[in-house]
């Protein structure tokens, strides 16, 4: 337990010890944590940073949705005024060719009946002269009578 | 271990002397000391040879073991042995970002340097305190001692380089004028000059005390501490050959005493670095 030349050697190995370290042992690894710290911080802010973007992203997503649904709405909405606005229109087109074939056919009926009753009158007057002539066989002339029989088929 | 059956005094001695290279005081002759009192009589001019190659053989198994740990060191993930290297330099690199707050490359390493280097010194004292001397008496080297910090020149050579860089960093941060002041111009202070002329002696005195404290209490803190641990577990070791039933307690002592000793292991080398790094740091610092 005497204070001796260890004493020196000691100091002289701890020197050497320390500057051997120093020199060789602590700069590499303590550079070696400092870039791995680093690496590990940007791996995070990237991770960060990717969260972020899906966040950005599914925003984006639900906004294109909301239009796309909006679109679509839209789209059913008009379709379906069109809709309602063509059976309108085909239902006024029906009414209006009903009428006008009811119109058509009522005059075409008018016409065939005056028709009929131009033809009646005249078959009439015929049948007229002919019993009134067998009637007055004799007594009346019918180019003396003529006057009398052309009023009376004006008359019918 | 000369006798056969050696008492109990001659045992304890015979563990607590250090293998003694040095000048014999009679012919001046460089020779191993065969007695505590051949050593004691070599005076100043005697080297621990058993201190020395202990000591080195474990700052030398660090160095080569942290080498190769920081050859492959890298950004990659580590594994392994560089796991543990690695967490012990954040460790070390936390402490001294907590306490020393100032640009200083060498004090990281130094600090690095002391805490595993005190670390496996004071872990020797861990193996059973006969082993290592059987097997030497074995090879024919009468004293062996294996825990270096047991030995005040081991702690005194460390509390020394500390001392010396204190010294130099007291002066090249605030200059010889600057470390002088320090020394002489406080605790009292005083703004009237000759008052503090007057309090140069007194301010000095207990400066220059507070100063050479500083490397003493560091040193001997360690060495106390250690060289009582050994103490104990010689003390234990000597129940071994009192009979089956203390050989049995010396047994379950010597576990007990060896875990709380990692305690005192680890703690006393946490506190040497500790204490460098904040030594460090005042010598930086201006008051």
């Amino acid at each position: 337990m005497n204070i001796n030349l260890t004493l020196i050697g000691q100091s002289i190995a701890f020197v050497i010890f320390v500057w051997f370290c120093m020199k060789f042992v602590w700069p590499p690894i303590i550079s070696a944590l400092n870039e791995r710290k680093t690496k590990i911080a940007d791996g995070l802010a990237a991770a960060e940073e990717g969260q972020r973007e899906k966040a950005r992203a599914q925003e984006h997503v639900a906004q294109v949705t909301t239009e796309a649904k909006e679109q679509a709405q839209e789209i059913i909405r008009r379709a379906e005024r069109r809709e309602v606005e063509m059976i309108e229109e085909a239902k006024g087109n029906a009414r209006a060719e009903g009428e006008r074939i009811l119109v058509a056919a009522r005059s075409e009926i008018e016409k065939e009946a005056n028709l009929a009753r131009e033809s009646l009158r005249g078959q009439l007057a015929t049948l007229a002269v002919a019993g009134a002539s067998r009637i007055l066989a004799r007594e009346v002339d019918s180019s003396a009578h003529a006057q009398m029989l052309d009023d009376l088929t004006a008359e019918l | 271990m000369a006798s056969e059956a050696p008492t109990t005094t001659e045992y304890i001695k015979h563990h607590l002397q250090n293998l003694t290279f040095g000048q014999d005081p009679t012919d001046g002759a460089w020779v191993l000391a065969h007695s505590a009192a051949e050593a004691k009589a070599m005076g100043f001019w005697a080297i621990h040879l058993d201190t020395m190659f202990w000591s080195i053989l474990l700052g030398a198994l660090f160095l080569w073991g942290f080498r190769k740990a920081a050859q492959r060191a890298s950004a990659q993930t580590p594994n392994g042995f560089l796991n543990f290297v690695e967490w012990i330099v954040e460790f070390v690199d936390d402490n001294v970002r907590g306490s020393f707050s100032h640009k200083n490359d060498l004090v990281a390493p130094l600090a690095l340097t002391l805490f595993v280097w005190v670390l496996l010194m004071n872990t020797m004292d861990l193996v059973p305190v006969d082993w290592i001397p059987q097997i030497a008496h074995l090879m024919g080297i009468e004293y062996m001692k294996v825990v270096p910090t047991t030995d005040p020149n081991a702690t005194f050579g460390m509390a020394l380089g500390v001392f010396v860089l204190t010294l130099f960093y007291s002066i090249k941060v605030k200059g010889l004028g600057g470390f002088a002041a320090e020394l002489t111009m406080q605790p009292f202070q005083a703004s009237h000059p000759i008052l503090k002329i007057l309090f140069v002696p007194a301010n000095f005195f207990l400066e220059f005390v507070s100063l050479v404290s500083k490397p003493v209490s560091l040193s001997l803190r360690l060495f106390g501490n250690l060289f009582a641990g050994e103490m104990i577990f010689i003390l234990i070791a000597l129940l071994f050959s009192g009979g089956a039933v203390l050989a049995v307690a010396g047994g379950v002592l010597q576990w007990a005493w060896a875990v709380f000793h990692i305690l005192i292991v680890l703690l006393q080398a946490f506190i040497f670095m500790t204490l460098t790094i904040v030594y460090l740091e005042m010598a930086h610092s201006h008051h």
